[in-house]
């Protein structure tokens, strides 16, 4: 939609030209959109190449924070020779044929994979284009392609003295052959991947300018709110609209699959119609249990075994071991709340329908909206403000309901659809709640010989329009990260018991490893203390020698940590390790307790993601991770009371970490020549398991369930 | 109608006097950069100059502003605003950005009231600014960095 300035000091110096562009009404914006898009010097669908020498790349991936506009830039940048403060970015419309996730094979954006999938097409992208504008300056300066230099945006001809921009050669490399195969450079040449570069979006992104959804507005758009059910799976048996039609500004109420939809002329008057409108729910379907009764379902569902998902050895082991542990652990439901709600606007005009908003899945959103309009659709994808796997909607219903209130509207015109914080909070599409049963025995020298955890929860896969990707076996983001652990256990079985009920659950950064993590790293440091065994040390052994990058990145949490044991000055340490979409991470959280309840004073984190393509980005993503975990672990829990209501409604009620709370970061990032894994995840599942550990060796509380700060049902 | 100036322009709004100055600047003024996050005053996503001071307007009917000189990110001018928003781009703060038209509002804030805020200081002056993406650790930095600028 917009291209994101990146020259600091254009826009210190007062760029006024690009930032205004930006301030601009959308109108501008579009035309901007249409700059780039007939830019003279398109050699694929990626890359867009001015006269003014200002390379776009349109981004595949949705930028919600966690770093692919300079990410997917920084690939093209560096096989194009470009100068970084030549590059923009701007979010590639939908289009599955030219934006596909190569590891989804259509477009979409999550679990970690906008560097891993793009890293190899991106920079052949770049370097497509590269060799057609060497090919276009040997053309106009009549000398060899292969005497022609690119070094930081400008051509150059050594022998002959000439040199060029990419402006200038833009129309004549917009002749030359696209080559199919282009080379790309050895990794010991890479000038820009591996080194810090400032952020394509920080300026906008600091200066309000920015444009998110929630931010766009059409000629006559209206702004609608919907009443949902109070509880899953109710439905609306009647209403009456006569007290809504009568707020000053609504303009109509419309009955949608999804509720009742209230539309007016300003947010403020759609709010205050929906506060007037009496809907009365039919709840025949309703989720009715409370949390607790779920819990309780969930225990015997556990204690019947679960369907075996890995297993190793004999666990009888386990039953003649010489001393037993066991653990019940258990975890809420929680939602993402990323902090611009969810929205999106849609346009309906002559049989066509235009979309604007942070959409995760364009892939499925795109067909889904067309399917409920029954005309085509195109999606402008937007900055997002957060999502955390929110906007990561199987069911597309967000999508469906702008298509809905569009549909139901009976006639052309703009719609912006807004979801409050307590529309988010209490309507579902959360991390499933969890329950895990572990036990794992020793022999009488200590070492473990058998380990087993049953996981209890609902799949978020299964009964959507995705369960196609289990190709009929269980849902394994459910027990990622218990399974898989690379500990030799001696014998190890993996349950799992699948769990329905109507409450929608949805990925939550980091998936199943949000509560594997917990369970398994503090299950294995109560083990692991029972053997009389340092928790550093104790899980070095347990490696086997082939795991080189386990071990690598808890040596490196311990080094920089200057880990001595598990306490020390009146403070706790734990480490917990976890690896999760390809990412090796650990870290060591120290510990205070302040009136009995945990204060975080300071993080350490190792990680291995590869070739670190921006290590600035990699820490940003840390940092952020462990914050993001660290108050979810102190404070949050979805929960529903006696009856299925939700008990909580804005973060009065489901708290966000505060900046006092959070704590000194160190990062260090493994240098490593492997492909690039994702950084956006990774640094959420180790935190919480961590300070669980670190908690227990300062006080000797063993924390089963989550959150910290209380009952989590 | 309710007069008060924005931004250094007066404004004169035919609206119900109880919407809240947030959707006022946004929905009336197409002023974005305020940004909406929990409408109770929960976030500071929504944070704006109020006569000088720091105001959450998703919980300030523009009744309570008739009058009043109301200034937003896109208006703020003068020596700390500006080595904030420097600061904020030389260590790449935001990640997502939707809360931080908030938070460099009330960093701008304490930087007016404070010249050399403590740990402490920002603490108080930034408890009411959430960062889902929590990139605390950089604001704060960001804060002290700016802070050293302005003592020049």
């Amino acid at each position: 939609m917009t291209a994101i300035e990146t020259s600091r000091r254009g826009f210190l110096a007062g760029g006024a030209g690009l930032m205004l562009g930006l301030m601009l009404p959308l109108g501008r914006a579009r035309a901007q959109t249409a700059a780039a898009a007939a830019a003279p010097f398109a050699p694929n669908a990626f890359i867009r190449i001015g006269t003014d020498d200002l390379v776009t790349v349109m981004i595949k991936h949705l930028e919600m924070g966690q770093g692919p506009y300079t990410g997917l830039s920084t690939l093209v940048a560096e096989e194009l020779d470009a100068d970084w403060a030549q590059m923009r970015a701007m979010g590639a419309p939908a289009d599955n044929a030219l934006y596909a996730n190569l590891f989804f094979g259509m477009q979409g954006t999550g679990g970690s994979t906008a560097i891993a999938n793009s890293f190899m097409q991106m920079r052949k992208a770049g370097a497509a284009a590269r060799a057609m504008l060497v090919a276009a300056a040997a053309e106009e300066w009549g000398v060899p392609a292969s005497e022609i230099t690119v070094k930081a945006g400008v051509v150059s001809h050594a022998a002959s003295g000439k040199s060029s921009g990419f402006g200038a050669l833009t129309e004549a490399a917009a002749r030359q052959p696209v080559p199919a195969d282009p080379p790309v450079k050895d990794p010991k040449d890479f000038v820009l991947i591996g080194s810090d570069r400032p952020k394509l979006d920080t300026v906008a992104k600091s200066t309000g300018a920015a444009v998110f959804t929630m931010d766009v507005y059409r000629d006559g758009m209206l702004t609608v709110v919907v009443a949902h059910p109070p509880k899953f799976g109710a439905t609306v048996a009647s209403f009456d609209d006569k007290g809504a039609l009568a707020v000053k500004g609504v303009e109509m109420i419309r009955q949608i699959p999804s509720g009742v939809a209230v539309y007016a002329t300003n947010t403020y008057a759609a709010l205050k119609g929906r506060d007037a409108l009496a809907v009365t729910w039919d709840e025949a379907g309703a989720e009715t249990r409370s949390s607790d009764e779920m819990f309780d379902a969930y225990a015997r569902a556990v204690a019947e075994g679960g369907v075996t998902v890995e297993e190793e050895g004999d666990l009888s082991a386990l039953a003649n071991a010489a001393q037993v542990l066991e653990a019940e652990y258990r975890f809420p439901y929680l939602a993402h709340a990323p902090l611009e709600p969810l929205d999106a606007v849609i346009e309906l005009k002559e049989g066509k329908a235009e979309m604007w908003f942070g959409s995760q899945f364009p892939g499925l959103d795109q067909p889904t909206a067309a399917a409920i309009l029954g005309v085509p659709v195109t999606i402008n994808v937007l900055l997002a403000g957060g999502s955390f796997g929110r906007r990561a909607q199987a069911s597309a219903h967000i999508a469906a309901e702008a298509a809905e209130i569009a549909k139901a509207a009976g006639r052309d015109g703009a719609f912006k659809l807004v979801w409050t914080r307590e529309d988010d909070l209490k309507g579902g599409y959360y991390r499933p709640m969890s329950l895990h049963k572990l036990r794992a025995g020793l022999d009488a020298e200590g070492n473990i010989v058998g380990w087993e955890n049953i996981v209890a929860n609902q799949s978020i896969l299964a009964g959507g329009p995705m369960e196609a990707m289990l190709k009929g076996g269980p849902d394994t983001t459910s027990f990622e990260g218990s399974s898989g652990l690379p500990y030799r256990f001696g014998a190890r079985r993996i349950g799992w018991a699948k769990m329905e009920n109507p409450v929608s659950v949805l990925w939550w950064r980091s998936v199943g490893h949000t509560h594997t993590g917990y369970a398994a790293e503090t299950f294995l440091d109560e083990v692991l203390a029972a053997a009389g065994k340092d928790p550093v040390q104790g899980r070095l052994d347990l490696l086997p020698p082939e795991a080189l990058r386990e071990r690598g990145v808890i040596e490196k949490v311990a080094e920089i940590s200057g880990w001595t044991g598990p306490t020390r000055d009146g403070k706790g340490y734990g480490i917990a390790y976890v690896k999760s979409f390809g990412t090796y991470v650990a870290e060591v959280v120290e510990v205070e307790d302040r009136n009995g309840l945990p204060h975080v004073t300071r993080v350490w984190c190792a990680v291995d993601c590869g070739i670190p393509v921006n290590p600035n980005v990699i820490r940003a993503q840390m940092e952020g991770g462990i914050g993001f975990a660290l108050g979810t672990a102190l404070h949050d829990a979805i929960t529903l009371a006696p009856g299925g209501e939700v008990q909580q409604s804005n973060f009065d009620t489901y708290p966000m970490l505060r900046i006092a709370e959070m704590p000194a970061v160190e990062v260090a990032i493994i240098p490593s020549g492997a492909d690039p894994t994702g950084v956006g995840e990774p640094g959420v599942p180790p935190l919480a398991p961590a300070l669980g550990n670190a908690w227990r060796a300062l006080t000797g509380n063993k924390q089963y369930q989550l959150p910290f700060g209380g009952a989590i049902a | 109608m309710t007069k008060f100036t924005v931004n250094g322009r007066e404004v004169d709004l035919d609206i119900d006097p109880d919407t809240p100055l947030l959707w006022a600047l946004r929905d009336e003024l197409r002023l974005t950069g305020t940004k909406f996050g929990c409408g109770v005053a929960q976030c500071g996503a929504c944070t704006v100059m109020l006569d000088g001071m720091p105001r959450r307007s998703c919980v300030t009917p523009i009744s309570m502003v008739e009058g009043s000189e109301v200034t937003t990110i896109e208006g703020m001018e003068g020596p700390e605003i500006a080595a904030v928003q420097a600061a904020w781009e030389a260590i790449d703060v935001p990640q997502c950005g939707w809360c931080q038209s908030g938070q460099i509002m009330s960093a701008t804030a304490l930087l007016q009231q404070v010249s050399s805020p403590t740990d402490g200081d920002i603490n108080n002056a930034m408890a009411g600014n959430v960062c889902r993406c929590a990139t605390y650790v950089r604001i704060r930095q960001a804060i002290h960095d700016a802070a050293k600028t302005l003592e020049g």
